[in-house]
């Protein structure tokens, strides 16, 4: 292809993560993008499979930092799906908080670093002050700022005290007003109107045909929320809007995850209050997992998160299978990103919100014409045998 | 440490390496940027390039794909340049000690001057190890 090719990564200063972009540029403007994958890649289902049920639950925790309940969640609903567990009143009101409280603080993280990549650092300043006061709350629910680790099969491994919740409300209640002064800022600032406007606009058909999930599709126009289609936990039991926007370009996304907060913030203000009265345990202790087959799904806040899980009666596993919504997202570069200037286009990139954590696949390449894969098979069995004779030696 | 050491501990500047984490030491290193935890009025700053680095801080488990990529931005690194290890996963690969994807020991990719833990560390663990490292450059 004629025009030149711009290397971005894997070690960029604007991307937190590793990953590498090519983008090929005509003068100005992008004509193509391709992508490498498989720099974080650390072979999760592999080791799930060879973990327990309990202990997966901590190893999805750890697909990706920024989604840390999502992950857990899909994946007990996976478990609890095999056997149809019954969740404690308790532990929804629990399990949705923590979801709740998480969708914040990634969304004030994305707006942060959204600012960041168009070069407006008092937005990312802001953003990540006011994101502070959630993860206080989330501090003195689960005793962690992140990974929480309090999924289990069949409920949730920490209460939370009905005499904290005021003091909880009152914190939740400052972030609110912010929110307020955000969705202000959002609507007068003439700096992200001129550059987010009209940029990497993905439109309604490519949303549909790309099957983008999640902020990235709502702000296409097209509607589509696990929370509301399939409702799990307490989503059934807390009224929220879906809220949909129709131009799809980055403005949009940002005015949608502005918006989706201030609905976040109204349930966990209903989980609050249900549970200042909700009686009952907090976990249904769960004996052994019958041989079958479930599939869990949560609205991660960026998109769907699929688990599939099967179990043949033991205590681990035999097959796990995860579908973060990067996976599906990543692909719309291909639709959005061509046709926007070089300047636009880290934004654009940024706008779907991924997570390369979350999407890592392998990818081996091979060549077909020479037939010697015996001697690597060889080779590396000679190593393994190498390493374990070292582990018994203990060196 | 001598006295070029000792120059270096007025502002450190820091250059983050990401070897296949979770995300989740990366942002609570941005968290150190922020506000609440401001570590730039220590003289610390997040740069750009490693060629300007002082520090460079390594997060997640080093998995094969990205180590030679590691390798050489620390052979592109001005010395004398101090590795700090951000969270468990590093030193000990953490969860994903069977993973198939990792290299047995990390201190053959870069060698680690420092190791902070945790999963993720607190960011106020990350300023009490870079007061450290500074402590000991001052030496």
């Amino acid at each position: 292809m004629s025009g030149n090719r711009i290397p971005l990564g894997p070690f960029h200063p604007l991307l937190e993560e590793a990953e590498f972009f090519e983008i090929k540029v005509d003068g100005e403007t992008v004509v193509d993008i391709d992508m490498e994958i498989g720099w974080m890649h650390r072979g999760h289902e592999y080791i799930s499979e060879m973990s327990s049920f309990t202990q997966s639950i901590y190893l999805v925790e750890r697909i990706c930092g920024i989604c840390s309940t999502s992950h857990p969640l899909a994946c007990v609903h996976a478990v609890e799906d095999i056997d149809n567990i019954e969740i404690p009143i308790r532990a929804r009101y629990i399990r949705t908080l923590v979801g709740e409280l998480e969708r914040i603080h990634s969304h004030l993280l994305w707006l942060g670093l959204a600012g960041h990549f168009i070069g407006y650092d008092t937005v990312w300043m802001w953003a990540w002050k006011y994101r502070e006061p959630v993860l206080q709350i989330i501090e003195a629910i689960s005793g962690n700022r992140n990974h929480y680790g309090i999924m289990r099969v069949g409920g949730v491994s920490k209460d939370v005290d009905p005499s904290n919740i005021p003091k909880l409300l009152e914190i939740l209640d400052t972030v609110d007003k912010k929110m307020d002064m955000f969705a202000k800022v959002v609507n007068d600032d003439p700096v992200l109107k001129k550059r987010l406007v009209g940029v990497g606009v993905l439109t309604k058909q490519d949303a549909i045909d790309y099957c983008a999930v999640g902020p990235t599709s709502r702000a296409s126009g097209v509607r589509g929320d696990v929370r509301k289609d399939d409702p799990s936990d307490a989503y059934d039991l807390v009224d929220f809007n879906e809220i949909v926007l129709q131009n799809g370009d980055v403005y949009d996304k940002l005015v949608l995850r502005v918006l989706e907060t201030k609905e976040s913030i109204k349930i966990c203000r209903q989980c609050f209050e249900s549970l200042k009265t909700a009686k009952g345990s907090i976990i249904n202790n769960v004996k052994e997992i019958s041989p079958g087959e479930g599939i869990g799904r949560y609205e991660a806040p960026r998109g769907e998160v699929f688990h599939y899980m099967r179990s043949d009666g033991t205590n681990r596993p035999i097959r796990h299978k995860v579908r973060a919504p990067s996976y599906v997202n990543i692909p719309t570069y291909k639709a959005s990103c061509i046709g926007v200037s070089i300047s636009d286009a880290l934004i654009t990139l940024a706008a779907v919100d991924p997570c390369y954590c979350c999407t890592e696949r392998s990818l081996t390449i091979t060549d077909i014409n020479q037939r010697s894969n015996s001697l690597d098979i060889l080779k590396l069995s000679k190593e393994k045998t190498e390493k374990i004779r070292r582990e018994i030696n203990g060196k | 440490m001598g006295w070029k050491n000792k120059q270096l501990s007025k502002s450190l500047w820091v250059f983050h390496v990401s070897g296949s984490p979770c995300n989740n030491c990366d942002i609570e290193i941005l968290d150190l940027l922020t506000p609440k935890y401001d570590v730039e009025r220590l003289g610390i700053k997040l740069v750009g390039s490693v060629r300007h680095a002082d520090v460079m801080l390594v997060t997640g488990v080093i998995n094969r794909k990205i180590a030679p990529k590691i390798k050489k931005l620390y052979s592109q690194a001005p010395k004398p340049i101090f590795v700090v290890s951000i969270g468990t996963c590093t030193p000990s690969a953490s969860v994903f000690k069977q993973s198939y994807n990792r290299v047995d020991n990390p201190e053959d990719v870069i060698p680690i001057d420092m190791y902070v833990p945790g999963c993720p560390p607190k960011p106020e663990a990350m300023i009490e190890a870079v007061a450290k490292l500074i402590g000991v450059l001052n030496e």
